[in-house]
């Protein structure tokens, strides 16, 4: 398992020089404490100007015209009728009288920042939306897509009570957990598809610069705004929705949502993100 | 079911600013579903505001109309805690109303 692990940090380190330098000193061993501050560094050096908190709003906080249209659209915000259904949704009982908020902790107010988080029953991720489903699986109903509509709603309700909150990723003293990290990470450093991009090319290379009309978000906090309700998609989605055109806009195949590679995904760029508060719902071009 | 409007109107001196959010689809009816079938049109035809019982903002609108509609305008003459009733009607007949007040 180790040496398996070594070869992983090997072509990491060998991906990392390429497209993020401060991070790879750290990737010869697993050790997420100095990633978390190398990948903050490299933005808040990259962006001298924007405080650790701004980076959750994404592209509005790369450019002053769209913070400009951002401030207004947030007086009245796109998501406002998923977050009322949301809240309708996780308040009303299922069939057997339980609710959502049996299924979590504090009955499900202001926990998103804990999410995902390392399950170590089955020794894998699992994320708010996995959770959700499971609550619904474990009280007799059916599960729900995981990438839009009712899902998007109720994870922004649930986001909506956490806002502020500092994202708060936890990895266990366990050698799945660092592994499943590490799977993340390389899951965002490895290039794929025909554009032959990795994650990291668009969101740590190229924040702020346009690519077409869009502006680039930043990786870091990027996840603290899920979900949102995009305009090109005039409506909601969630994590695993982003993560599915961003691999298809690539021209990659995308992976099923929720798959083990998300969800790895997902607790990398949330654990390296730590500290920035969670300001989702929020609402992107 | 929750009101399809939501509206927001301040006053500021003679002066107020509206602000309001549609819920519609605002089916074109020149789109296909994921089977290839046009979705039928469905869309807002006429949308108005009124204060003190005098329309202030009406518009006609069309199928080239956005989904989720967001409007913003202003009038002379609104004064705090006036109300302000908003409604629609679409291609179909249907229709929603509301009342806001001015803050």
């Amino acid at each position: 398992m180790t040496s398996r692990l070594a070869i992983r940090a090997a072509t990491t380190l060998a991906l990392g020089v390429l497209a993020f330098t401060p991070a790879a000193r750290a990737a010869e061993t697993i050790d997420p404490v100095a990633d978390n501050a190398a990948f903050q560094k490299f933005f808040t050096d990259k962006f001298p100007k924007l405080q650790l908190k701004d980076f959750v709003n994404g592209p509005y906080s790369m450019n002053e015209d769209l913070h400009k249209q951002w401030e207004e659209k947030e007086e009245f915000p796109p998501y406002e009728f998923s977050l009322e259904d949301g809240k309708q949704m996780f308040t009303t009982p299922f069939k057997n009288g339980k609710s959502y908020a049996d299924c979590f902790p504090n009955q499900g107010i202001g926990i998103r920042q804990n999410y995902p988080y390392f399950d170590d029953k089955d020794g894998k991720v699992v994320t708010l939306e996995l959770a959700l489903n499971r609550c619904r699986e474990a009280n007799g109903e059916a599960p729900i897509s995981y990438v839009k509509d009712e899902m998007a709603a109720l994870t922004a309700y649930m986001a909506f009570t956490s806002r502020g909150k500092p994202m708060d990723i936890r990895i266990p003293n366990d050698p799945r957990a660092l592994a499943a990290y590490q799977m993340g990470k390389e899951y965002f450093y490895t290039r794929r598809g025909q554009l032959n991009f990795s994650c990291a090319t668009c969101h740590v290379q190229s924040p702020g610069q346009r690519i077409r009309a869009e502006v680039l978000a930043p990786a870091l906090g990027i996840l603290n705004a899920m979900p949102i309700y995009r305009s090109e998609w005039s409506g909601m989605g969630t994590t695993s929705r982003r993560f599915i055109t961003c691999n298809s806009q690539t021209r990659g195949v995308p992976l099923a949502p929720e798959s083990d590679e998300y969800r790895n995904l997902e607790y990398y760029l949330s654990y390296v993100s730590n500290g920035l508060p969670i300001s989702g719902p929020g609402a992107r071009p | 079911m929750a009101s399809s409007i939501r509206v927001r109107a301040t006053a500021n001196g003679d002066i107020t600013e509206v602000q309001a959010l549609i819920q519609h689809p605002m089916d074109s009816g020149f789109v296909k579903d994921a089977q290839g079938n046009l979705i039928p049109p469905h869309f807002i035809q006429e949308l108005t505001f009124e204060y003190d019982g005098k329309p202030v903002f009406v518009a006609d609108w069309g199928p080239a109309v956005s989904k989720d509609p967001y409007v913003k305008f202003s009038f002379k003459g609104g004064k705090k805690d006036g109300e302000l009733k908003v409604s629609w009607v679409d291609n179909k007949g249907a229709t929603d109303t509301t009342t806001a007040k001015i803050q």
